[in-house]
């Protein structure tokens, strides 16, 4: 909800709240998750594929994807992979900790257009934090949908981020569970290859099929392409995308993509909306 | 039940997909199932190239040496070809192809299917046809695992 003058009891999308630091885990080498208590005057519930803005006081505000649970959106969590100034500093805040939050932002994935269709979720790397919390939705609504079936890649099987959930959802036996690395030693006894070569192989049908992709923009180009080789088409396609924030709210044109901004139009696109600006290197 | 003879169930191998039915007769004279315990080797790297495969069912991991360790280079599961060192001299293999899970496999006898795309000239362009096509994919796939598409 936003703010308005005539509501002052909640906060302004500018201002940020308080974010507590409950519980720090690291789930790779550079990637590590944050559960955080938010100080709210009103309940807190996001949709999958959103994102919030994370202040770590001092240092910077960096838009970072919701991870967690849209059934227990009381558990704010975060999965982020230090990559720079305002990452680093966040990787080092302890429990107790405090950091600004502005959020939810952002559209979401389309988990009701997909109803009674196969649903292909393909993450490569970090993207399988914004897409966990469609894949939490689908597997608690199993019921609503056809095939479910989620296409994972990682540069090593050290890299795979959420082990434990994608164990378990790979004994499902109604979720379809297919993970690659690019590097591997003979301890690993899964695939190894880019994740484009699972899509050839992956059971769904590609007429009726409805693909969330997220990743590197590299790495979504090649899947878009493999998608496209097996029938489906743009508009049963959908990515996350990322550029670089401020307001968040599509008032300052950091996030401009196009005719478009990316924290509200965006993250999520039907990749028909964007497909002329996708091969494009600079906007 | 019918059961499928070597020339249908060929037919189903996407390797194979859109070939003649009188070429898929053709090759299979020169193909017999087989299989293969888990960690056992298909092939060798440095030896003779004298077979190539098509996975029916299990998965089979590509290897190089590299220094003390071994590396995964990629795995190649059902429907799919392993090996076309067999194609060019000197027809020895450029890796190590070891099974990851029990394999069964329809193994062509690669001096056989040489001698039939010598005898016919026709049935070896749409062989090599049917190979560059898995060679350029394989070519494409490791160019995007050389860039790290998840960095
Ligand atoms: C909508 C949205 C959702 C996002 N969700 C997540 C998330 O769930 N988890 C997560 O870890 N990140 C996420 N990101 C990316 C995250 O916002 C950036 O990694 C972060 O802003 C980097 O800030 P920094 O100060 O640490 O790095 P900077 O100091 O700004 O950059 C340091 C270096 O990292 C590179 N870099 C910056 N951003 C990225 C990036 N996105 N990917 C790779 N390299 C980058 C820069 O080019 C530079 O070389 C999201 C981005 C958007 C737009």
């Amino acid at each position: 909800m936003i703010a308005t003058a005539s509501n002052p009891r909640v906060a302004h999308p500018m201002t940020p709240v308080l974010g507590h630091v409950r519980q720090r885990w690291m789930e790779t080498d550079d990637t590590f998750t944050l559960e955080l208590d938010v100080e709210r005057s009103a309940p807190f519930s996001f949709r999958p594929g959103q994102f919030n803005m994370l202040y770590v006081f001092g240092v910077g505000e960096i838009p970072i994807s919701i991870s967690g649970n849209p059934d227990t959106p009381e558990v704010l969590t975060h999965t982020t992979r230090e990559v720079g100034i305002v990452t680093r500093a966040m990787r080092q805040l302890e429990v107790g900790d405090v950091l600004g939050v502005r959020g939810p932002f952002g559209s979401a994935w389309p988990a009701e257009a997909a109803e009674e269709r196969d649903v292909v979720v393909i993450a490569g790397g970090i993207g399988l934090a914004p897409l966990r919390p469609v894949l939490y939705h689908l597997v608690a609504h199993r019921e609503r949908y056809r095939r479910v079936v989620l296409l994972y890649g990682a540069r090593t099987p050290e890299d795979i981020l959420y082990q434990d959930e994608v164990r378990e959802w790979s004994s499902y036996l109604d979720v379809e569970v297919h993970v690659t690395v690019d590097r591997a030693t003979r301890r690993w006894h899964g695939n190894v290859g880019v994740i484009t070569t699972l899509i050839p192989r992956a059971p769904f049908d590609p007429k009726n099929a409805l693909a969330m992709i997220c990743g590197p923009e590299v790495m979504m180009h090649f899947t878009v392409q493999e998608l496209h080789r097996r029938g489906v088409r743009s508009d049963q396609i959908y990515v996350s995308m990322e550029r670089n924030m401020q307001c968040a709210l599509g008032l300052c044109g950091h996030c401009q993509y196009g005719p478009s901004f990316v924290c509200k139009d965006g993250p999520v696109y039907r990749f028909d909306a964007i497909e002329p600006l996708f091969s494009v290197r600079e906007l | 039940m019918k059961t499928m003879t070597l020339a249908e169930s060929l037919a189903t191998v996407p390797f194979f997909e859109g070939m003649p039915q009188k070429y898929l007769d053709f090759i299979s004279g020169c193909a017999h199932n087989v299989s293969f315990k888990k960690s056992e080797f298909l092939l060798f790297e440095g030896k003779s190239a004298d077979a190539f495969y098509v996975i029916r069912h299990g998965q089979v991991a590509l290897e190089v040496e590299a220094g003390n360790k071994t590396a995964v280079i990629q795995t190649v599961g059902e429907g799919q070809v392993v090996g076309w060192s067999w194609l060019v001299p000197p027809y020895t293999w450029h890796y190590d192809a070891r099974a990851v899970t029990p394999v069964s496999a329809l193994s062509f006898n690669a001096v056989c299917v040489r001698q039939k795309c010598e005898d016919d000239p026709a049935f070896g362009y749409e062989m090599f046809q049917h190979l560059t096509q898995l060679i350029v994919q394989r070519l494409m796939a490791t160019r995007i695992q050389l860039i790290d598409v998840y960095q």
